[in-house]
């Protein structure tokens, strides 16, 4: 194994730290690893530029690296091209509906306004028949949904493209 | 002024603009009129913070001398802010917030969707980002508009009176100075003439979906390009850059 392929395993363990199921390298955070002598440079992106986990994920791998002889660690922000939910993994798909979230569905209708609303299937009990309560959910990344068969309130992890 | 001024000053238009918008939708934490607004509203807020961290920390970067975001956003007084008028303008009721931000949302849509195209690719970065927070901003607001407009009587007539009192400050979005210009004609900036015609589609698509009338012979206030303000900022910024007046370079 290469180093650099080393510190992408160990990035695996770094969980995203509002939704500890996922690495944030299932979480598509992760853009590049680089090793040149004993530097490290992670290039990571935010997934919104508001989003406070930012920080996080920053203090994280630098620790999780440091904690494996890695001492010479740089995380440097990259804004382009613009973090996309194509990038979870499908294992991240898989763990967060697992964990209660319903994972991005693709949202044929592309227009800005007006748009019809995607069907999102309850991660619990799978009815389609769900209904959105809030575009704007816990986290930046979130919309909050209703299951109008189980009742139960979820996390629907938005699309965005 | 120098290019590198000109491109600074540029970054404080934009980045001002969602810091101070971003305070004003702050103040409604723990003060929605319910709690999915509570939340989505300061949800935009984070997104404006976060956007207009982007472009100070450009800022730094750019004059090299030391500052940092922090000191961008905490060491700087009114008459060296250049957000929007609208931006600054209190919340008052959800109906007069959510007007706001409708006239804002539609602006940045369009305005991210050019800058997209900026030569300068840190700001083509930046907006390529930002457009598609903005997307969700003005699909909340025009969803609102729609509500309050075309809901009850009361809610009708709240709202049609938010729009009245706030549309005197919407040309104030629109205004470049000199140094804007040459930034247009390096393909830098934004010539802001050019998605007036797109940001008023906009607003009258969502306008007449709601049942509300745009006011005519309205006096447009204007002068924030050139940092003139509003009374309403300096309290603003008073309470916002209290903690670092107070205690200078306080750390967490």
């Amino acid at each position: 194994m290469t180093t650099e392929e080393n510190i992408w395993k160990l990035l695996e363990e770094v969980p995203d730290p509002e939704i500890p199921v996922i690495s944030i390298v299932d979480l598509g955070v992760v853009r590049s690893v680089t090793v040149s002598n004993d530097e490290v440079v992670v290039e990571i992106t935010s997934t919104y530029s508001g989003c406070p986990a930012t920080d996080v994920f920053i203090a994280d791998i630098k620790s999780k690296l440091r904690e494996n002889k890695f001492e010479k660690v740089e995380v440097k922000m990259k804004f382009s091209p613009a973090w996309t939910t194509d990038w979870l993994t499908e294992n991240a798909r898989v763990k967060l509906r697992e964990y209660g979230i319903a994972p991005p569905e693709d949202e044929p209708d592309k227009s800005v306004l007006f748009a019809k609303q995607v069907v999102v299937p309850c991660p619990r009990c799978s009815s389609k028949n769900t209904k959105l309560i809030s575009q704007f959910g816990s986290t930046a990344c979130k919309s909050l949904y209703q299951c109008n068969d189980c009742h139960e309130p979820f996390d629907y992890f938005k699309c965005l493209k | 002024m120098e290019n590198k001024d000109a491109l600074i000053n540029y970054c404080l238009r934009v980045g001002d603009s969602s810091l101070v918008l971003g305070q004003r939708l702050a103040e409604w934490c723990s003060n929605g009129p319910i709690l999915e607004e509570d939340i989505a509203l300061t949800n935009i807020s984070l997104d404006l913070f976060g956007q207009s961290r982007m472009l100070y920390s450009y800022i730094a970067e750019l004059k090299g001398n030391g500052e940092t975001e922090d000191s961008v956003a905490f060491g700087r007084n009114e008459r060296a802010f250049y957000n929007t008028l609208l931006s600054e303008r209190p919340n008052g009721h959800f109906g007069d917030t959510i007007v706001r931000g409708l006239l804002v949302d539609a602006f940045n849509f369009h305005f991210y969707t050019k800058l997209k195209e900026s030569k300068d690719s840190t700001l083509a970065a930046f907006a390529e980002k930002s457009l598609k927070e903005v997307t969700y901003h003005l699909r909340h607001s025009s969803e609102w508009i729609i509500r309050l407009g075309d809901g009850t009587e009361e809610s009708k007539n709240k709202v049609q009176k938010s729009l009245n009192e706030l549309w005197g400050y919407s040309d104030d979005l629109f205004e470049m100075n000199d140094d804007d210009l040459n930034l247009v004609s390096e393909g830098v900036a934004i010539d802001l003439s050019s998605i007036k015609p797109l940001w008023q589609e906009t607003i009258n698509t969502v306008l007449s979906r709601a049942k509300l009338t745009l006011p005519e012979n309205v006096f447009m206030h204007k002068g924030s390009r050139n940092a003139v303000h509003s009374e309403y900022l300096g309290h603003l910024l008073c309470e916002m850059q209290y903690l670092q007046k107070a205690y200078p370079d306080a750390k967490w």
